[in-house]
């Protein structure tokens, strides 16, 4: 399973670095986002500090959908998903390299996401560096969440409005509670109990991955 | 010659229709079956059974030993290999890559890539991407990659388009190596003429059954 995973990861990862979708594309589209979202609240800074940890987890939440496509439209040239397929690589494997090369492309994007939170709307730098931690929970929960929906919706005419509808709801919790644990963070209040629900929800999202993602596949 | 895939009476619905309407078939080893048929005759529908892509809605299903009415279907496709007439690679990776990662998943070793680009003639392009490369070309680069995984079922759904004379002998020489290492092949072909060179049986279909079964 590790070894397929790595395959995988290894394979989307250079696929991406040569296409720089995520260069030219995806960073962009964050940063505008983020100052948009900057502007929309106003000219003000305790404000735009209190909005911060939201304005950031809303542009990565954004980005997170049009990175699933992106992650689930390099296997969709015709025959490529059979050709791979007949591979007869484990699903578990597959899952988790495309959740690890999903993982690894939100945390560069996050990066500068919140370099831009703190220049753009002037977070405190070490109450946002201490909320890293969270962060990087929440993003791995969203990868693996977003793999798993990805795969879901993978193939259909509709793909790009159905994953929406199927991934934000569940996502709105993440969202939350990634929100919240940066609020804490930035404050200096202890965030435990929100690293402890993003765990389990990373977690959760890996097994059910890992149990369902050849079902899901066959579907 | 032993029986390596047999489909008794099978039916295969796609959006409730249809696509194979009690085909049945055997197949064996050190053969070239030939499928015919105008579009729609089930050819492509054949290959998909066989190669545990469909489902099988009815009848009898067995290939490579595998029951396919019973059997979880992924157990077969490590065994098979499959060409499609599209092309079925990642085209930002090159042709040494993509064999890299195909060798990787289906487990089979490294060395076995150089060996493979030989054969197909494809040596000096292997660090070319393969959106690159010409279809010809490509469908070689198919071909190395079943080479590597070296089935013991080669399924290849008109591999002959896109190809030149001299690309068109080269799979013939092909072929009648696979055949000749012990593995069975079926390649469905709309073209009427010219299989005779390399097919030991030509299986015409029409309407999703078998019509008729020659054997040269």
């Amino acid at each position: 399973m590790m070894r397929v995973a790595w395959l995988v990861a290894r394979k989307d990862l250079r696929i991406e670095t040569r296409s720089r979708v995520l260069l030219w594309q995806v960073l962009p589209f964050g940063v505008i986002a983020l100052i948009l979202s900057g502007l929309a609240v106003g000219p003000n800074d305790d404000a735009m500090r209190h909005a911060a940890p939201g304005l950031f987890y809303l542009v990565i939440l954004l980005v997170v959908l049009f990175m699933i496509g992106r992650a689930q439209a390099v296997e969709a040239p015709a025959g490529t998903r059979t050709s791979v397929t007949m591979l007869g690589g484990d699903p578990a494997g597959i899952f988790l390299g495309k959740t690890l090369a999903l993982a690894l492309e939100l945390i560069v994007t996050a990066a500068v996401l919140l370099a831009g939170v703190v220049v753009l709307l002037h977070a405190p730098l070490a109450g946002t560096a201490s909320a890293i931690p969270s962060v990087l929970l929440t993003l791995g929960a969203l990868a693996a969440g977003g793999t798993l929906y990805g795969a879901l919706v993978a193939g259909a005419d509709v793909q790009a409005t159905l994953l929406p509808i199927i991934a934000l709801p569940p996502f709105a919790g993440l969202l939350i509670v990634g929100e919240k644990s940066f609020a804490a963070a930035v404050a200096g209040q202890s965030s435990v109990k929100w690293l402890l629900f993003l765990s389990v929800s990373l977690l959760a999202y890996l097994a059910v991955g890992i149990l369902l993602y050849g079902v899901t596949e066959e579907s | 010659m032993a029986t390596i895939a047999e489909l008794v009476d099978v039916v295969v619905t796609s959006g409730g229709f249809p696509v194979l309407a009690g085909a049945t078939l055997e197949l064996h080893d050190h053969e070239v079956t030939v499928l015919t048929g105008d579009n729609g005759a089930g050819k492509t529908s054949v290959l998909r059974v066989l190669a545990g892509l469909s489902r099988v809605t009815s009848g009898r299903a067995e290939v490579l030993g595998v029951d396919l009415m019973t059997t979880d279907r992924r157990v077969l496709r490590r065994r098979v290999g499959w060409l499609g007439h599209e092309g079925s690679f990642y085209d930002d990776l090159t042709v040494k890559e993509n064999l890299t990662f195909a060798a990787g998943m289906a487990d089979r070793p490294v060395d076995a890539i150089a060996t493979a680009l030989d054969r197909v003639g494809l040596t000096s392009r292997q660090n070319t991407r393969t959106q690159q490369l010409s279809a010809g070309q490509r469908r070689r680069l198919g071909l190395a990659w079943l080479l590597i995984r070296r089935p013991a079922l080669w399924l290849l759904d008109e591999p002959y388009a896109s190809l030149d004379a001299r690309g068109r002998e080269f799979l013939d020489d092909l072929l009648r190596d696979v055949v000749a290492a012990g593995a069975g092949v079926v390649v469905s072909s709309h073209d009427p003429l010219g299989h005779e060179r390399f097919a030991t049986r030509t299986v015409e279909m029409a309407g999703g059954r078998v019509l008729k079964d020659q054997s040269a």
